[in-house]
């Protein structure tokens, strides 16, 4: 197959895409993609406190997908990979990511969205201390707090679609927009 | 007991912890995506600490960035100093936030909300 590298990199200029990757996401990918993108923060010239905001964000997006690769576990090859997007148009940030999701745990994801985006700010402050306080975390230190802390530091509604694949996977995309 | 020195890396924070002098020092940047191997030893050390704590503690927490992992762990650390203070002795939290960093105060104001330990709010000068 030929691939359109002209295409891909079209599409990515028109969308003011500033860096993407696919593939398996590892703590050393991570530790560089954040480098690389303080680094772009500071040559935009942003504002501390954009830069900030943006820099968490980012690294709650990008640690959900880190720590969602150990659930899907390595049973084909093509479920441990994701893609993710940053891009900025004006002076809105957008976040994007992708990844496969067992179709059986579509359902309780998209409840626990759905109760985040039913959420006013300052509910969204309380339900943040609550499972501060009384949550588990799970052996690897997500606690459940990650979508919770987007929805609030964004102040906007968590933006996402599941597509299902095939009998077994669904992908979920998340669309994050930071203004 | 042995002071606990660690140097930050751009992922976890620097660490001072001096037992003698009732001093514990959070700085920089936590987020690492394993924030429970990080923070373990400072949990465990304060464990210890907590059964002869001197007369006064001293917690200076000044974090440029934290993720929702380390948040948690975090927690760990002020509940053990929670119980330190519970027990009589004299302990204060300063909490240090850089100027229109609202997100960070906001970080402190929660967990002042959830712990009983008197905290202060520090403004950092840009």
């Amino acid at each position: 197959m030929m691939l359109d590298i002209y295409d891909f990199y079209d599409k990515m200029e028109r969308n003011h895409i500033l860096l993407s990757f696919k593939g398996d996401i590892t703590s050393e990918l991570l530790t560089s993609i954040l480098q690389i993108m303080e680094s772009k923060l500071e040559n935009l010239q942003e504002e501390p406190k954009v830069k900030k905001k943006v820099y968490n964000v980012l690294v709650e997006c990008l640690q959900n997908l880190y720590h969602h690769m150990d659930e899907v576990d390595a049973s084909t090859d093509r479920t441990r990979s994701a893609i993710f997007m940053i891009g900025k148009l004006e002076s809105k940030y957008t976040i994007i990511t992708g990844n496969y999701i067992r179709t059986e745990n579509v359902s309780s994801l998209d409840g626990r969205l759905k109760e985040i985006n039913a959420l006013s700010p300052d509910q969204l402050k309380e339900y943040y201390k609550k499972v501060l306080a009384n949550g588990e975390m799970s052996a690897k230190g997500g606690g459940g707090l990650g979508m919770i802390d987007i929805a609030r530091k964004t102040g906007e509604k968590l933006n996402y679609t599941f597509m299902p694949i095939d009998d077994k996977f669904s992908f979920f995309s998340l669309n994050i927009k930071i203004s | 007991m042995e002071k606990i020195n660690i140097e930050s890396t751009p992922k976890t924070p620097s660490i001072n912890f001096d037992f003698e002098k009732g001093f514990l020092e959070i700085k920089g940047r936590s987020i690492p995506e394993n924030s429970i191997e990080f923070y373990k030893p400072i949990v465990e050390s304060l464990e210890k600490y907590g059964a002869k704590p001197i007369a006064v503690t001293t917690v200076n927490i000044q974090l440029e960035y934290f993720n929702t992992s380390s948040s948690k762990c975090i927690l760990d650390v002020f509940k053990k100093l929670e119980s330190i203070h519970k027990s009589g002795n004299q302990l204060v939290i300063n909490w240090y936030y850089e100027q229109d960093d609202e997100d960070m105060l906001e970080a402190g104001e929660d967990y002042q909300a959830i712990i009983n330990v008197p905290f202060k709010m520090i403004q950092i000068e840009e």
